[in-house]
């Protein structure tokens, strides 16, 4: 048969060899990602060789968007005007308030000599796709470091915080939502200016104040907002709502859950904040005596 | 059933290299499309499905370079861990090549019974990096795509022989 040739033919290592070598090379690549983080030209090669394939396997989705959009009926355009005029008036009497607001501010702001807080930039991006990986909450948008997406940006929508830039790509970036177990977001709570961390539990429509005193003033339908005092979120970005406190004076820390006020599941295009001001750099560690630590980068 | 039983042995015209690849980037274009929600969880691994088929039913035309490639860019599509699919693949194909006699000496749903243990492999090899790097245990539902994986193989495996079937002759008469 044409598939077992006889043993005095030479077909190079036997199966097992070749598992070995390759089960190996997948190792050491795991272990130099996972620890040393060495392999990013690497993964930068291989994202620009699959980048067409993802643009391909996006494109039936957007299509079908257009035909979607195209197909609107009269009654539901009218439908939806009239509520957009009459949102607009609405906001146009809030913005107004703004201005007048922000005039006052940077007023107040000159007589203190505090220093101007920059507008922060946005770029708009679309999402191409989640993420197929039942452990984490990431998305893939259409950005990338030739817009000048930096990681470790904010990304938001028109509701809230949606989750930071992880890895960038010429032409796309991965943002890690604010769902990711493992993602941590700096809040303050809107009402009375209380800071917590905010962290995902890896589920979608979940997150969890950590290391809340028994007794800090939470309470339901909190608005938690970016406390801007990491220097990576811009300040007062609404991240998300309490939605439960338990106090239970056997542990230590009281269980607040909220849930985010972005639209983290669904969503077809989000805002990357692509300027803002710089966080004032970190004062000098003193130099402990034994076994001085290297200083932390970013 | 009769028809079953001798499929496997049919003559079959040579598989072309080229096939073999075509099939594996599509494999990987339809792992890439934007599935979501419930979907998600009903997804089989089409380039595990793919790269499993050829193993057992070429396994001198498939090596482990295209399966551990194929790991590498899937690894980087989801953003992962660089070489927990590259891992997975390449131990899924030494499955493939090995069994790949014992495999195809049944057809239907015996052959079937021998596919789900190794997706159910192929999953657990990406769950153990995934626990070793510190992730929870996404609960059982993350096996179902193997089980609808397994539920695809013989549609797969007829869509695929179909250019290998020799054309009829038109002199025959």
């Amino acid at each position: 048969m044409e598939h077992s040739p006889p043993p005095f033919f030479k077909t190079g290592p036997t199966p097992l060899a070749r598992l070995l070598i390759f089960a190996a090379l997948s190792l050491t690549l795991l272990v130099a990602d996972a620890r040393f983080n060495y392999l990013n030209p690497l993964r930068q090669l291989a994202a620009v060789v699959i980048y067409p394939l993802q643009r391909i396997a996006s494109a039936p989705a957007g299509i079908a968007r257009r035909i979607g959009e195209f197909f609107v009926t009269h009654s539901s355009l009218r439908g939806e005007n009239a509520r957009l005029a009459e949102e607009n008036f609405a906001n146009a009497a809030a913005l107004q308030q703004l201005k007048t607001l922000q005039a006052e501010n940077a007023q107040l702001r000159a007589l203190l000599a505090a220093r101007e807080r920059l507008d922060v930039k946005v770029l708009a991006a679309e999402v191409l796709y989640a993420a197929r990986d039942p452990f984490s909450r990431k998305i893939i948008v259409d950005r990338g470091t030739q817009n000048g997406i930096r990681p470790g940006r904010a990304v938001v929508d028109d509701r809230g915080l949606v989750g930071q830039v992880t890895r960038v790509y010429p032409w796309l970036s991965e943002v890690t939502l604010v769902t990711d177990k493992g993602q941590f977001v700096p809040v303050q709570n809107l009402r009375n200016g209380l800071r917590a961390v905010l962290a995902g539990t890896g589920n979608d429509g979940a997150l969890e104040l950590r290391f809340v005193p028994l007794n800090a003033d939470f309470q339901n339908g909190d608005q938690l907002v970016t406390s801007g005092i990491d220097g990576v979120y811009p300040p007062g970005l609404p991240v998300a709502q309490v939605s439960r406190v338990e106090r239970n004076a056997a542990q230590l820390f009281a269980r607040i859950t909220g849930t985010p006020a972005g639209g983290v599941a669904s969503h077809t295009r989000v805002l990357i904040v692509t300027e803002q001001r710089e966080a004032p750099p970190r004062p000098a560690e003193e130099p402990k005596p034994a076994r001085a630590r290297k200083p932390r980068k970013g | 059933m009769s028809e079953a039983r001798t499929a496997p042995h049919e003559i079959l015209l040579p598989v072309k290299p080229g096939f073999i690849a075509l099939t594996l980037v599509a494999a990987l274009l339809v792992n890439l499309l934007p599935w979501s929600g419930y979907w998600l969880w009903v997804r089989p691994d089409f380039v595990a499905l793919v790269v499993l088929y050829w193993c057992i039913e070429e396994p001198r035309k498939i090596g482990f370079i295209a399966a551990w490639l194929l790991g590498l860019f899937m690894d980087v599509a989801d953003g992962a861990l660089f070489g927990q699919h590259a891992l997975a693949y390449t131990i899924l194909a030494y499955a493939g090549i090995v069994l790949h006699r014992r495999v195809r000496m049944f057809s239907g749903t015996p052959q079937v019974m021998h596919v789900i243990p190794l997706l159910l492999l192929n999953d657990l090899i990406v769950l153990a990096i995934r626990g070793l790097a510190g992730a929870d245990f996404p609960g059982f539902q993350y096996f179902i795509g193997s089980f609808v994986g397994a539920a695809l193989w013989a549609p797969l495996g007829a869509l695929l022989k179909l250019p290998q079937r020799p054309k009829p002759d038109p002199y025959h008469v």
